[in-house]
């Protein structure tokens, strides 16, 4: 049975509110949406995926920390695992921008990377 | 020690950082920042979320990362910096007064100044929040730098004031690091940060929003131990029999941001009472000859990307300042807030200069319309210079709008313009 659920497409900073009609999680149509957010509407029904941002341990760092950052949008349902996994990691001073931090995240492909240098504390 | 500078920039974030590049591309000599913290970047360092450089790369960058793009170019470009160093005072002489730990007091002066010490945030304080005073009653930016930055979880279990963008974000950042945010509460009711916020940092974590709601009251002696919790109506008071005490260690305040004006005011600079920032004009030049305001400092904006078009804006005007290009405030016209606007920055506009470069301009509506809007631009006499649809208009959210140079002609008989937003 085809439905019509409302959408709020977090693509860009406009926050759209779509009408998406599908059958399961095959879209028909998405209407008060661009381009974009017909992408995201179908990667939502299928695959959701969000960008993950957090930090992981540093030592001998200007800071004790270092953010990082998922490289592509990581599959929602194992952001928690994610978060789990980070706390464990652990890289020495200097680091720097772009760095990998954690390969192959859980199996997905997709590393965890640093989103700036962090010198170490002088 | 160097002390005089063609440019000297008060503040390495986003604002200061572009004013500082564009000041540099448009032929100031010596550019000095200074900054109060031990690196560059300001606020920046600590969002290190996603969804900065959308609108300038067409990029989704965390916070850090944007802020080393403008950093290392600034860098390359040969600004010089001043760090860990404190201003004290800067005079309308263009005179600035700082004190850091390795010179002692400094006196310096420039031909051009660019504030932008960017914003802060309202505290218990400015909201009157009854009750006793234990600790763990935090700024969500507070908090913010804590879990980001220094490494610790300023508590366990949590209570956020405010649905503005940083504390939704520090929900949804908690949340990862281990924490149960029990509640959002919103004494409006609309959100009063951005939709996509609202989707992917409560939605997706299963945090309750609870809206034209708020704290009455905060519970403990040492340490938080309880909120309590009630229903406003309209005009924010609280109705009775609608209270819930709601146990929690830590209370987070998301309750707005003030553009940071106290070295301003010192300067003679006169700031407008609804943006509490200074009254600008197209290049961002303040009442004081000379110096320039760019970002935050100004009026809170939304983006960081158009933070970073402002300041190189301040920069550009600033750097002509300096070499005194030209200064000729006469085709100076207002720019003033019409039908359902709060406030339109910048607050004056030159006609001339309308010639080579488009102005940006960024307004806050009144009260939200949930239909398709009309934003236009209007002369004396209702002549619509320029005009714009929107999906909507949302108080949370800044409206941007462009007067571009092929208005030109149209602009040159206009004494003002007003700014209106109404539904189509």
């Amino acid at each position: 049975m085809p439905q019509t659920s409302e959408m709020i497409c977090v693509t860009c900073p406009k926050g759209c509110v779509m009408q998406v009609k599908h059958e399961g999680e095959h879209v028909l149509e998405v209407l008060d949406g661009c381009k974009r957010g017909e992408d995201y509407a179908i990667c939502e029904l299928q695959d959701p995926r969000r960008m993950v941002a957090s930090t992981v341990r540093v030592t001998g760092g200007l800071h004790p920390l270092v953010p990082v950052y998922t490289r592509k949008a990581f599959p929602k349902p194992l952001i928690p695992q994610l978060a789990q996994k980070l706390r464990e990691v652990e890289v020495p001073a200097p680091v720097t921008i772009n760095q990998v931090v954690l390969q192959n995240a859980l199996g997905t492909g997709i590393d965890i990377i640093a989103s700036r240098d962090m010198p170490k504390s002088h | 020690m160097k002390t005089s500078y063609d440019v000297i920039i008060i503040g390495s974030g986003p604002g200061g950082l572009a004013a500082a590049i564009a000041a540099r591309e448009n032929g100031a000599e010596d550019v000095l920042m200074i900054e109060r913290d031990i690196e560059l970047g300001g606020i920046l360092v600590q969002c290190i979320h996603n969804g900065f450089g959308l609108e300038l790369f067409n990029e989704d960058m965390p916070g850090p990362t944007y802020a080393q793009h403008f950093i290392e170019k600034a860098r390359d470009s040969g600004v010089e910096t001043l760090m860990d160093t404190m201003v004290l005072e800067i005079t309308p002489e263009r005179m600035i007064y700082a004190i850091n730990k390795s010179s002692g007091y400094i006196t310096l002066s420039a031909r051009s100044i660019v504030l932008a010490m960017g914003c802060r945030e309202r505290t218990r304080a400015q909201i009157m929040l009854p009750g006793s005073r234990p600790a763990g009653v935090y700024t969500a930016g507070t908090a913010q730098r804590f879990v980001n930055v220094e490494g610790y979880m300023p508590g366990k279990k949590f209570i956020i004031l405010g649905s503005g963008d940083i504390g939704m974000i520090m929900a949804r950042r908690l949340t990862i690091e281990g924490a149960r945010v029990e509640r959002v509460l919103e004494i409006l009711p609309y959100l009063s940060g951005l939709t996509r916020n609202y989707v992917q940092c409560l939605l997706d974590y299963g945090i309750t929003l609870q809206k034209q709601r708020t704290v009455s009251r905060i519970y403990g002696n040492d340490r938080v131990e309880a909120i309590e919790a009630v229903s406003v109506d309209e005009k924010w008071n609280p109705i009775p029999g609608t209270q819930e005490v709601i146990p929690c260690d830590t209370l987070l305040l998301s309750v707005g941001l003030i553009p940071e004006n106290e070295l301003s005011k010192k300067a003679g600079v006169l700031l407008d009472p609804i943006t509490n920032g200074p009254y600008v004009d197209d290049r961002f030049m303040t009442n004081v000859p000379g110096i320039f305001a760019a970002g935050n400092v100004v009026h809170v904006y939304d983006l960081v990307d158009w933070v970073t078009e402002a300041g190189y804006v301040a920069g550009k005007g600033a750097a002509q300042f300096a070499q005194a290009e030209k200064v000729e405030p006469e085709a100076l016209i207002p720019l003033k807030a019409g039908d359902n606007i709060r406030y339109v920055v910048p607050h004056k506009l030159d006609k001339e200069r309308l010639a080579e470069a488009l102005v940006r301009l960024q307004m806050r509506v009144t009260t939200p319309i949930e239909e398709r809007v009309l934003v236009t631009v209007e002369n004396q006499r209702g002549e619509v210079i320029a005009r714009r649809g929107e999906p909507y208009a949302r108080p949370g959210e800044i409206l941007t709008m462009a007067i571009k140079p092929d208005t030109y002609q149209a602009v040159q008989d206009a004494s003002e313009l007003t700014v209106n937003v109404r539904q189509r």
